[in-house]
């Protein structure tokens, strides 16, 4: 089951993409990349190019580097078709990085559009507000933005409540609401519009340096540099040139002296068949695409070298609420304790959670009520104690001074002990079997008396332990990490079928793993949206932050998505790994091809020298021979710009597995694809 | 032809057996795990150490090892050149020789420092006992052991270990390895009838015509002789080297001779194999490697025992191609031989390479070209790492991940690196000097042999100079005073010493950045590289990127002698 | 200044290296060598009961005539030469070498076939038309030079062809040089590494033995 395809029906539409007229553009942008200042960039197709020059010369005086034995004219047809074949080798090549980058082109005009100067309302030091383009404002200023308005840069809210429409970004058309103080609610983004209410925001990026400019200079390759493992197979290819090079040049004076001499234009024709062309010629569109793919995701990635990089994640590290299980834990039963009526804990644990917005709060609430509870204090009197990661509990403060707690149990047990009370082997049990369910126990107590205990129950997404398995397969190591006890976590993770995970986990354990992860030289993915998350997600290899993230966590992050789906981290990897497979693939299609062209070509040129033998194809005269390889060499280009634009498909399997089948398909198909298509190609075309 | 193919496959059944004990060896000695010569060496190497003032436990760096490599072998280089030029004056001269021309000199010290041992001369008519003994039988030793200290630090370096202190490893490749299989091996050799005299050449008449007189060349072959084959030397103490019936009198000395030539490469593919903890990868890339071994023999035994067609004719029956061949060693144990030196990169002959039939030939250059099939004296096995390296580079993407050889990642600096040392080095020291002789035959070439054989011969000459062999066609006419003499002497001299230590400071920079990396754990996801599949993709790799490149020249000179041996001459 | 020291170091370990593999270990092989196996250290020299010396048991040496069984064809003519007229000072330090002749190469035949030409200098009698004229079944051997120039065997085939006309000119019964024959065959290794070779030089003198 191939997970690309699978996933792709269900994500989200990336902004308007005007795809109309791409190809029109990338055969403008092909030839525009002619331009030797621009060609010389690519060392192997440079070559072709300059290679074409000659051989355009030669059409024109085939007698231009020494004369020729063949009458002129005849000479003059078989450079000039050599000449064309090779104009068009670069043009092929030139086209596959322009159809490439024309989609990344799309994409940044759409978002281009969203960008429009628009006029803001700076606040000034004494309160009044001044009008001035957006493009003035600079960090640290303050704007009002009201309803119907643009938001003119990125930044956080400083007060207002305000439903914010972030469709340009992300594609999601349902509103999301801004306020200030929380960590995730309080970024917004420059471009995106205030559809209700109004907002007071704090700047926080200077004129183009907002994330609409850095991910439009994204998708647009303006900052795309050559990523490792493309500078590592570059120079490979480039020493290959080289090597070639002297191969060729070196072979008019051996020719010469066994009496078979050759021409200038038979010589290059046979350089530009043996230089790797064919991944020379789309090395550059496949990074493009891998990125490329990356943003049809919904997921900005700032750099090449980290969609690589995800292929190599050897680790992840996962949130188990939002990434394993669904988001929302439901408060499914309440077990009463210290024989405690199942009321009496139903009215308690009402209570606590009457301040509680959190999902598992309302369910708790919900729980209650159908239990029939009721509370019997005015909420406005009373204090709401709020969550926080290192007490782990939340609950209510009544006016009568009366504590009423909720919490992970050991937190709960911890704080009626401060008070005075007691923990007991019931709680204990009710608590086991909670966990045991893989559920989330959360004790519930009054002043020092324990109550009972909640049972959340946590959900497993459906088709998660088929993902963990197929990551396994590929030797991807999955560590969850939650804040539930031991046992619960345990349970889940069986369920979900994670290598490993870490319970009662705090924000620094998540860093901790990481780096003790790292230490064994693996690399490590993981995902995040919080302001404590941002030390982890600049730590690790591979970090996504959440767009609904804060600011901090998506600078730290070298990938945002936009959806803020966590799960979409396994997809990257497939995507990393797709982006190196393809590269691998085609390189070795590349040079496996070389076999057939030199049976093709070195026998019929040499024929003179006797070896015309070794012609096994029975190719039909040198010339015939030379423009078949050729052609072969110059057609295989665009014939390959889809797989390299849409990646080599992809099967979790296990290296061996994708070896032996990549080998078999692009080693030994790199061999007999080019026999077959030569000596076809030697049938059809009318040259003797 | 049974008979034959039963000594090849006899002495093959021996280079099997050896491998582990001899390579189980090397490892000991070189981990500093106890042997049981400690006792006699150790004292030995302390009284060595304190002489020279080595630290024996200083490890050194990259560029400082590489520092150590270069400066010793210059020192080395320029003491033999003076040995070489005064030999006149100096002793143990019974002939009389005076110094050979400047060229000659600094040709063959070149050649004997690089381990190649290319001769453009003829021993027993150049140089004295002296020379010989002293000054080349010393290079003999110390560019052997510069080969097995540097393949030393490169294992050492890929499996993550500090590289070690090149004098050490000299020293310890000295006392530990080649010496004393050579003191055993020079007895066997003198009792088996090789000569160890100081006496001068004996003179006498001929039988059926004492007014002829015959020349019988003497001297103290046997201690030269077991060295030359077990450091990959081949310079032979006469001119016409194993062949000599003195060098090479029967069938034991020949088998020993091709033992101690095969050993050292080929055991230390099994050393790696105990330093990276592997044994099972180590035997499968023997395994590789000893199947292109097993078709280049079959390819040349064939085409030797076939005989030459046109002679066969004359002959009326075909019979085996014995020109340039002894009796004594028949088409079998030539055809072993000479695809056993050329392979290893020893360079000794026992039969004349430029009278093999072309595609024996063929298989000659297709070993120079390789220098993996068992390669060089440590530098081979380094070689066949390297391409391993760059295998795991090409196909390793295929995984979908960067390609990692034993845990370390293959990034632009590994591919550099193995992509000059494999790739660039040959065509750039073979081709190019080989296109400008040939550009120019009359003047430079002196070629002896006419059409497609002569460009052979030529390509033959700096292949087997980039390689560090030695061997040659002989035929060309590359040694003073022929006019040609003075161009083959400093033209090839560029190839040795290229040849000899680009790839040096390659391999060294290599192994010194990979000790340095972080190892990745194994994960399924990680690419193995100690599978069957793995290694039959590296000799594809080999195939296309190490011997497609040299398909033109093979193609113009051997392939087409062959096609025009076999339409008739 | 590392640098000299480094040369220094380099300097010191080369002359320590030195004595130990180019003095030392060659002095221990001359000496076992000249103790243990005097014989085969000095050349495996045949001497006559008056000591002089014959040949090497080792080394080959021309034999054209009817009354000796002929050797291979040699480069060097077994370096050997007439001591009035070496000018290439062959006699002073023995030399060995080989045609080095490619399969492909038509002097390779000329050798071998024989060329006519109207110049008798560059006429060529070919090796064939030689053994035809003595009479000898052409072998392999026979016709191809050898490797050092030296090669003191012929193939027990040559041997054989030979027989017939040595009997006749030395009077001897095809019988009697069949069993000197195989008294001068040196065997395999073991009976398997190596081709056995008839030993030319010892068979000949074997022969003037019997008739001198």
């Amino acid at each position: 089951m191939n997970i690309q395809t699978k996933r792709r029906s269900d994500r989200k539409h990336t902004p308007k993409v005007q795809m109309a007229g791409l190809y029109t553009r990338a055969v403008r942008d092909a030839f525009s990349k002619l331009d030797p200042r621009i060609a010389v960039r690519n060392p192997v197709m440079f070559l072709v190019w300059v290679g074409t020059v000659v051989t355009a010369l030669v059409t024109l005086d085939p007698n231009l580097f020494g004369p020729v034995n063949e009458q002129p004219n005849q000479q003059r047809l078989l450079n000039g078709l050599i000449t064309v074949i090779l104009f068009f080798t670069v043009w092929f090549a030139n086209f596959a990085e322009a159809v490439a980058e024309g989609r990344g082109k799309a994409q940044a005009d759409s978002l281009r559009a969203t960008r429009s100067d628009t006029m803001a309302r700076k606040v000034l030091p004494d309160g009044s507000t001044q009008s001035v383009p957006s493009t003035a404002l600079r960090r640290g200023e303050q704007v009002q933005v009201r309803v119907g308005e643009i938001i003119p840069a990125d930044g956080e809210v400083v007060s207002g409540i305000a439903s914010v429409d972030e469709s340009a970004i992300t594609g999601e058309s349902a509103p999301v609401l801004k306020q200030p103080g929380t960590d995730i609610a309080s970024s917004v983004t420059g471009g995106t519009r205030v559809i209700s209410d109004e907002l007071l925001i704090r700047i926080t990026a200077d004129p183009g340096q907002g994330f609409i400019d850095r991910m439009i200079a994204l998708v647009e390759g303006a900052e795309r540099r050559k990523t490792p493992n493309e500078i590592a197979l570059t120079v490979l290819l480039t020493v290959l040139t080289q090597v070639f090079l002297i191969v060729v040049a070196t072979l008019p004076p051996l020719s010469q002296y066994v009496n078979s001499p050759t021409t200038i234009a038979i010589l290059i024709s046979l350089l530009v068949a043996l230089i790797p062309t064919t991944i020379g010629g789309l090395l550059s569109a496949i990074g493009i695409a891998g990125m490329d793919r990356v943003a049809q995701f919904n997921v900005i990635a700032t750099s090449g070298r980290a969609v690589e990089a995800c292929g190599d994640v050897n680790t992840l590290v996962l949130d188990k609420t939002g990434t394993i299980t669904l988001g929302n834990r439901l408060a499914d039963e309440l077990l009463p304790v210290h024989g405690h009526s199942l009321d009496d804990l139903a009215t308690v644990a009402l209570a606590s959670s009457i301040f509680d917005e959190t999902p598992e709060g309302r369910s708790i609430a919900q729980l209650a009520e159908k239990l029939g509870a009721k509370i019997d204090f005015d909420p406005d009197t009373a204090e709401g104690i709020e969550f926080s990661a290192r007490t782990r509990m939340s609950g209510i403060n009544l006016p009568d001074g009366i504590e009423i707690r909720k919490g992970a149990v050991e937190a709960i047990k911890g704080f009626v002990r401060s008070r005075g009370g007691i923990a007991t082997p019931e709680l204990d049990a009710a608590y086991e079997r909670v966990s045991k369910l893989g559920g989330t126990p959360l004790a519930v107590c009054q002043g020092n008396e324990v109550f009972g205990v909640i049972y959340l129950k946590d959900i497993v997404k459906p088709g998660i332990k088929e993902r963990f398995d197929q990551l396994r397969r590929m030797g991807v190591h999955t560590i969850m990490l939650t804040g539930d006890n031991r046992i619960t976590a345990s349970v889940i993770a069986q369920e979900a079928g994670v290598d490993d995970f870490i319970a009662e986990a705090t924000p620094e354990d998540k860093i901790d793993v990481i780096r003790q992860e790292q230490a064994q030289g693996k690399l490590v993915a993981m995902t995040g949206d919080g302001t404590n998350d941002a030390p982890a997600l600049a730590q690790a290899n591979v970090g996504l932050a959440m767009n609904s993230g804060t600011q901090a966590a998506k600078e730290a992050a070298n990938m945002v998505d936009l959806d803020s789906d966590p799960t979409k981290l396994i997809d990257l990897v497939t995507i990393g790994k797709q982006l190196l497979i393809t590269r691998g693939a085609l390189t070795t299609f590349s040079l496996a091809n070389d076999i057939a062209k030199y049976f093709a070509i070195i026998p019929t040129i040499f024929s003179a020298a006797g070896i015309g033998s070794l012609n096994i194809m029975g190719l039909k005269s040198p010339q015939s021979a030379i423009l078949s390889a050729l052609i072969y060499n110059a057609l295989i280009i665009p014939a390959l710009i889809p797989l390299a634009l849409q990646g080599v498909a992809f099967r979790p399997l296990t290296a061996d597995q994708l070896l032996r089948r990549n080998i078999l398909i692009y080693g030994l198909g790199g061999v007999i694809a080019p026999f077959l298509a030569i000596k076809l190609i030697d049938l059809i075309i009318p040259f003797a | 032809m049974v008979q034959g193919w039963i000594q090849i496959a006899g002495t093959l059944l021996i280079v099997l057996l050896m491998t582990p004990l001899l390579g189980g060896y090397i490892a000991r000695v070189f981990l500093g795990e106890p042997t049981r010569f400690d006792r006699l060496f150790c004292p030995l190497e302390r009284i060595l150490y304190q002489l020279s003032g080595i630290r024996a436990h200083a490890t050194m760096s990259g560029w400082h090892y590489i520092q150590a490599v270069l400066i010793s072998n210059l020192v080395m280089a320029v003491l033999v050149f003076i040995t070489l030029m005064l030999q006149g004056v100096l002793p143990l001269n019974p002939t009389g020789l005076g110094a050979p021309t400047w060229d000659t000199a600094l040709h063959t010290a070149i050649s004997f420092v690089t381990n190649t041992n290319q001769q453009h001369y003829s021993g027993e008519t150049t140089f004295s006992y002296f020379s010989q003994v002293v000054a080349l039988g010393f290079l003999f030793f110390t560019s052997a052991a510069t080969g097995i200290a540097v393949a030393i630090a490169f294992i050492r370096g890929l499996t993550g270990r500090p590289l070690g202190n090149f004098y050490v490893d000299l020293t310890l490749a000295i006392t530990r390895i080649l010496l004393p299989i050579s003191l055993v091996g020079a007895v066997i050799l003198v009792a088996a009838g090789t000569p160890e005299t100081l006496a001068a050449p004996v003179v006498v008449p001929t039988l059926e015509n004492p007014n002829v007189q015959q020349a019988i060349a003497l001297g103290p072959v046997a201690h030269f002789e077991i060295i030359k084959d077990l450091g990959e030397n081949g310079g032979g103490f006469f001119g016409i080297n194993s062949a000599h019936p003195f060098e090479n009198p029967n069938g034991l000395t020949n088998l020993i001779q091709i033992l101690a030539m095969i050993a050292i490469p080929t055991s230390l593919i099994y050393t790696y194999g105990i330093f990276a903890n592997n044994r099972k990868q180590a035997w499968l890339v023997y395994g590789m490697v000893f199947g292109i071994y097993l078709v280049f023999i079959a390819i040349a035994a064939i085409a030797e025992y076939q005989g030459n067609p046109a002679i066969n004719t004359l002959l009326g029956s075909p019979q085996p191609n014995l020109e340039g061949k002894e009796v004594r060693f028949g088409w079998a144990q030539s055809v072993l031989y000479a695809v056993t030196t050329t392979g290893t990169m020893c360079g000794a002959v026992n039969s004349m390479h430029d009278s093999f039939m072309p595609l024996s030939g063929a298989v000659q250059l297709a070993n120079l070209f390789l220098q993996i099939v068992w390669g060089g004296q440590g530098t081979g096995t380094a070689y066949l790492f390297a391409y391993l390296i760059l295998a795991v580079f090409v196909t390793g993407l295929m995984v979908g991940r960067t390609p990692e050889f034993l845990g370390r990642k293959i990034e632009k600096r590994e591919v550099v690196l193995t992509s000059l040392l494999i790739l660039l080095v040959h065509p750039i020291f073979i081709l190019i000097p080989g296109a400008i002789t040939l550009a120019f035959p009359e003047q430079l070439a002196g070629i002896s042999n006419p059409g497609f054989h002569g460009l052979s011969q030529v390509i033959y000459e700096y292949a087997s100079a980039a390689a560090n062999n030695g061997s040659g066609f002989e035929g060309l006419a590359d040694s003073q005073p022929a006019p040609t003499g003075l161009w083959w002497n400093l033209s090839t001299s560029v190839s040795l010493l290229a040849g000899r230590y680009i790839p040096i400071i390659a391999l060294v920079l290599l192994a010194d950045g990979m000790s340095r990396k972080p190892v990745v754990p194994m994960t399924t996801g990680t690419l193995r590289t100690d599978t069957g599949l793995f290694t039959g993709v590296t000799a594809g790799v080999i195939l296309i990127m190490g011997a497609l490149t040299f398909f033109p020249v093979l193609a113009l000179g051997a392939i087409a002698e062959y096609f025009q041996i076999a339409g008739g001459i | 200044m590392s640098i000299f020291y480094e040369v220094i170091k380099a300097l010191r370990i080369t002359l320590v290296l030195w004595v130990l593999v180019a003095v030392l270990y060659p002095l221990v092989i001359l000496g076992v060598g000249q103790i243990a196996f005097p014989y085969q250290a000095n050349g495996s020299l045949i001497k006559n009961d008056r000591g002089q010396v014959l040949g090497s048991a080792l080394i080959g040496q021309p034999f054209t005539g009817d009354r000796y069984f002929h050797s291979r064809p040699s480069t060097t003519n077994y370096s050997s030469a007439d001591p009035q007229n070496d000018t290439a000072g062959i006699l002073k330090t023995g030399v060995s070498g080989a045609s080095n002749l490619a399969p492909s190469n038509p002097a390779l035949l000329d050798r071998i076939r024989g060329k006519a030409d109207r110049d008798p200098q560059k006429a060529i009698a070919g090796t064939l038309s030689v053994l035809q004229q003595a009479g000898i079944q052409p072998t392999a051997d026979l016709l191809y030079t050898s490797g050092s120039s030296l090669d003191p065997h012929i193939t027990l085939e040559a041997a054989t062809a030979q027989i017939d006309r040595v009997a006749k000119a030395r009077g001897l019964s095809p019988s009697q040089l069949e069993t000197l024959i195989v008294q001068n065959v040196d065997g395999r290794f073991l009976g398997i590494f190596g081709e056995p070779g008839v030993a030319v030089l010892r068979l000949n003198l074997a022969l003037d033995k019997v008739t001198p």
